[in-house]
């Protein structure tokens, strides 16, 4: 699991992340990236093929709530809070570039 | 009906659809916002549907009830399950996670019965939410020119049940069939209205296509298909597109299209070598359900009877071909229980069943006429005291009014049962005013029977009835 | 203990009319003006807004009411706690003007009790760091020594109850963001069991990990505390439908009888000091009749790697909804994509942003098995470890940090140094058992030490049992 990050990968890792990173941000986040992973290489050696993973602390089961209605927010309480909002709804620039 | 084989150039398609449908539950999957279609834009929202900072789903215990009848009316193994994440951003997408269901869903392996006979596979029909809604301004209303989108979030959370089948089908009618007959069931078993035009039901079909028997080809995903008509076109079209491909020379590259429906073709939407990398993981913020043999087992129990057996049922007591168009069209209308109950009044079902289906069209399931009313116009109908033309006059009526007594609508028309003797006489003035056609008529030639029949139906101003008529001249002539 | 009266007594002497909520306020307020400046343990005080409560709460004693076990408390709470129409940050610029439309499910629990809120605390960006030194507005310092951390993430919410500008406050513990600035700052402070305390309106880092507790001047404040804000909320999933036990009985129980575990294969790290206090905390309770017994948890040494995988890649999630669109901060740009890249990269600071890059690896395509695939197996070991060991002990002690408060940048160059912090605090986050940090006698540069008490599930009587003698020992200046 330990094989060699490249900066190519730390850049498209940034990319799904959608974090805009400069030059030094990526060379230094490549750098300590592979440090925490070659870090983290020290479970490589457990033999954990018939262990269970584990997700959560408690094993609860069909938490359900009733189909009742309840009072929403308001909208313009909600939309005050919004970076752009325009005839009660939010405003983006347009939709393009999300594909990789 | 669907079993016209689609094969183009020595080519044969191979389909699986997508079907998202969105349950007609009143809330949303994973919070108490209404679950409401047309209401004032970001009006049905909550700190779960806008996915503020903080705030945690708890799922309905409705929207799984409404799953697990999917997933019994579609002979699924109904199973435990969790729910998974779906990461990927998308401005109508709140958290940037679609909450959905992954590698273990609620249910899998079931089929689906097509009217005649043939049965498409269903991989999995999982529990996922809906996302908002993005309107583009500016430019041509579009994504690509617009000058940005406005997103509206009372769908977002709305809780889907996304039903995969398996890639069965082979033409686009087989297509179109499964819709429907899927449509029909989720109707019957009150899990959706699934009205593609509302976009409560949304259809995305791979389409491929191969030499029969050779192994798949490359499949396109076509998205963008808001009717059953249109998906029809669609995947005949992608399937033409892709044999044109091949034959010349070219291969079919794996992507998702969109059908316009403006200029009747696919267009790239986008390419799968940039395919997304949704990095699927177990949502923490939910725990696993286990619907349990008990749970399973009172969903099984109400069951309604669904549309194959509907049919089934139909056909045996009208005599019809259970692939018939007839029995089709008003099961699919929910008018057989109308049928079987004007059948249980004594009246000729065969008779009930065209009627309905000829007159009942903008009835619905329940018709004002009532079951009675038609049940003796038919009475009077077979017995003759009706010809076929008077009844369907009366229907008619029956239908404009809304019911009413059969006998005396037919009186206002002035029709009435001709006594024998009456029938004789007219019979007996046929014969007197063209004896040549009843000399052929007599020498065995049926042609010449027309005359005499169109004689006294003249005669009678249209209130005798053809058999009749025919069966008498038949014995005049013994 | 440092001299400050406990929440008890206040709620006590305002209960009684001994003293108004008004002017119990005022005296923390007081103090707040005083040394705010140099601690830096508030995003924002609250003055008018506790001034309306503390005077609503002497209204209702005048007509004869019950406000509550924390009647007139001055409580402060972690800015990543949701407060309606109150800022609420994470100390992060993504965040920095956000008023949520509603509040945290312990908000509504404290203010039920009586509690008078007296403002956001400082943290770490998204609880992301063991220093409050990635605060986007600037670091906490620790009341006791200003040149040195106060720990973190609730760096901020430590300081707070240690400098007295709150009797109790509120803060969250992923990794050991409770228990490690509590230790850092002389005070106690709890991670209570996974799903006790309700997670609704905690602004998630990462979500299975996650844990709203206490932080007090003394254990039995904590337990008043814990009570007040644990119990089943439905409207987290996660929360466990069980009542909480009562923690009172056991302040007085002492250990007579009780076995309590020492680790024989704990990582190493802790330094001479830290080591010398466990080793008196094991002494002091085998004085007081405990059996002291040793125990292997062989997992506990590979708790860093799955926290750091499991963490991030969750942290990766919770946090793709900060894009722009409907709160939060936004960069301008030409099209949406642009957007988020613009305001992502410009909102979050360094540390979270090589969280997020970790996580978003760990889960993505090709990588999965190996990373957060392998760390949710060894986080089942570690908990069959711990199952194991708890089938001889009641409790188990460690170190609650490996060192006491350390100095401004001294680790901020290599995340791997700051991650070490936790290095004995993580197992639990990944058990979801309780465990809390006490203060027990001095270290370096007289600078206060914690002794982490560790319990199973739903063990908090045995472990405040276990606290409570530690604290009495302390008291009684037994040890160091
Ligand atoms: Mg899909
Ligand atoms: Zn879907």
């Amino acid at each position: 699991m330990s094989e060699r990050l490249t900066r190519t990968a730390v850049e498209r890792v940034a990319k799904l992340a959608r974090l805009d990173l400069d030059d030094a941000e990526l060379d230094q986040a490549t750098e300590r990236l592979a440090g925490m992973l070659h870090h983290f290489a020290d479970i490589d050696a457990l033999d954990l093929s018939a262990v269970e993973p584990m997700t959560q602390p408690y094993d609860l089961v069909n938490v359900l709530r009733d189909d009742v209605e309840q009072p929403g927010l308001d909208r313009q309480e909600v939309l005050d809070e919004a970076p752009d909002a325009v005839d009660g709804r939010f405003g983006v620039p347009p939709i393009l570039g999300l594909e990789l | 009906m669907s079993d016209a084989a689609w094969t183009h150039d020595g080519y044969e398609m191979v389909v699986g659809l997508e079907v998202h449908v969105e349950l007609a539950t009143k809330t949303k999957l994973f919070s108490a916002s209404a679950n409401r279609f047309g209401d004032e834009p970001n009006t049905n929202i909550d700190p779960v549907t806008l996915g503020l900072p903080g705030a945690l789903p708890v799922l309905n215990r409705q929207a799984v009830e409404l799953a697990m009848r999917i997933g019994v009316a579609l002979d699924c193994t109904v199973q435990p399950c969790t729910f998974a994440r779906k990461n990927y951003f998308y401005p109508d997408m709140p958290k940037a996670y679609q909450i959905s269901q992954y590698d273990q869903p609620l249910n899998v392996d079931g089929r689906l019965e097509l009217s005649d006979g043939i049965v498409i596979g269903v991989e999995r029909a999982h529990l996922e939410e809906d996302t908002g809604k993005s309107t583009h301004i500016g430019g041509t209303g579009r994504i690509h020119g617009s000058e940005g989108s406005l997103i509206d979030f009372n769908r977002a959370g709305v809780p889907l049940v996304e039903i995969v089948s398996r890639p069965d089908i082979r033409s686009p009618e087989q297509a179109k069939a499964y819709v429907n007959e899927l449509r029909g069931i989720l109707v019957a078993i009150g899990a959706s209205d699934a009205r593609m035009e509302e976009g409560s039901m949304r259809v995305d079909a791979n389409v491929s296509v191969r030499r029969p028997d050779a192994e798949f080809g490359t499949r396109c995903e076509i998205k963008n298909v808001n009717s059953v008509r249109s998906l029809g076109r669609a995947i005949d079209y992608e399937a033409r597109r892709q044999v044109a491909l091949i034959e010349g020379g070219e291969s079919v590259r794996q992507e998702t299209r969109h059908w316009d429906e403006n200029d009747g073709r696919t267009h790239t939407l986008r390419s799968k070598e940039d395919a997304d990398d949704y990095r699927y993981f177990p949502d923490p913020d939910l725990v696993r359900l286990d619907p349990g043999e008990e749970w399973i087992s009172s969903v099984r129990a109400a069951m309604p009877m669904l549309p194959a057996a509907r049919r089934r049922r139909l056909a045996e007591v009208t005599g019809f071909d259970v692939a018939s168009e007839a029995v089709a069209t008003v099961v699919e209308r929910g008018q057989d229980e109308y049928i079987l109950e004007v059948a249980a009044l004594g009246a000729a079902a065969d008779r009930a069943l065209t009627h309905v289906k000829e007159a009942f069209a903008d009835a619905g399931a329940a018709p004002k006429v009532s079951a009675a009313d038609l049940a003796s116009l038919i009475a009077m109908e077979v017995s003759g005291e009706l010809t076929a033309t008077q009844t369907k006059t009366v229907l008619a009526d029956l239908v404009a009014a809304g019911g009413g007594d059969a006998r005396a609508i037919a009186a206002t028309h002035g029709f009435e049962a001709l006594e024998t003797s009456e029938l004789d006489r007219f019979v007996d003035e046929a014969i007197a005013a063209d004896p040549d056609a009843w000399a052929k008529f007599c020498a065995g030639e049926p042609k010449a029977m027309g005359a005499l029949v169109g004689y006294v139906m003249k005669a009678s101003k249209g209130q005798a009835d053809g058999k009749a008529v025919t069966a008498l001249l038949q014995s005049r002539r013994s | 203990m440092n001299g400050f009266p406990s929440a008890r007594s206040i709620a006590e002497s305002i209960r009684t009319g001994e003293r108004s909520a008004r002017s119990v306020l005022d005296e923390h307020l007081a103090r707040i003006n005083e040394r705010e400046n140099e601690v830096h343990a508030f995003n924002l005080v609250l003055a008018e807004q506790a001034a309306s409560s503390a005077d609503e709460i002497d209204r209702r004693i005048a007509r004869g009411e019950n406000p509550g076990p924390l009647a007139g408390v001055p409580v402060a709470l972690k800015d990543n706690l949701c407060t309606r129409g109150i800022p609420t940050t994470c100390s992060s610029k993504i965040l920095q003007d956000w008023k949520p439309p509603y509040d945290a499910t312990v908000v509504t629990r404290l203010a039920n009790a009586g509690a008078v809120i007296v403002g956001k605390t400082n943290l770490d960006e998204f609880a992301m760091g063991s220093s409050t030194e990635n605060s986007a507005f600037g670091p906490t310092r620790n009341p006791l020594d200003v040149t040195r951390v106060p720990g973190g993430s609730s760096g901020g919410s430590a300081a707070a109850v240690a400098a007295g500008f709150a009797s109790l406050s509120l803060g969250s513990d992923t990794g050991g963001s409770i228990r490690q600035p509590a230790a850092l700052c002389g005070v106690v402070g709890v991670k209570p069991t996974y799903g006790a305390v309700s997670r609704l309106g905690l602004i998630a880092f990462a979500s299975s990990l996650d844990q709203i507790g206490p932080f007090t001047h003394d254990v039995a404040d904590a337990a008043l505390m814990l009570e007040v804000i644990a119990g089943h909320d439905p409207g987290d999933s996660t929360s466990i439908p069980q009542h909480f036990p009562s923690l009172a009985p056991s302040l007085d129980r002492g250990v007579s009888g009780l076995r309590i575990g020492r680790i024989t294969d704990l990582p190493e790290g802790a330094d001479q000091d830290v080591v010398d206090a466990v080793d008196a905390a094991f002494d002091t309770l085998a004085a007081a009749g405990a059996e002291i017994i040793d125990v292997t948890i062989p997992a506990f040494t590979y708790g860093l790697t799955a926290y750091y995988l499991i963490a991030p890649a969750e942290a990766s999630s919770n946090l793709a909804r900060y894009d722009g669109v409907r709160f939060g901060s936004r960069v301008a740009a030409s099209d949406t994509n642009a957007m988020y890249m613009a305001t992502r990269g410009a909102g979050f600071g360094p540390e979270v942003k090589r969280r997020i890059m970790l996580g978003t690896y760990a889960l993505s395509a090709g990588y999965y098995d190996a990373y957060y695939g392998k760390a949710l197996k060894v986080r089942r070991l570690m908990a069959n470890d711990f199952a194991a060991a708890y089938e001889h002990v009641d409790v188990l002690i460690t170190p609650a940090s490996p060192s006491v408060a350390f100095p401004f940048g001294s680790k901020t160059e290599d995340p791997l140094a700051m991650y070490l912090c936790d290095t004995y605090t993580i197992p639990s986050n990944l058990t979801g058992h309780p465990a809390m940090s006490v203060p027990f006698g001095t270290g370096e540069h007289g600078l206060p030490i914690g002794v982490q008490v560790l319990a199973p599930a739903f063990g908090e009587p045995t472990m405040f049992a276990v606290a409570a003698e530690l604290e009495r020992s302390a008291a009684r200046g037994e040890h160091v």
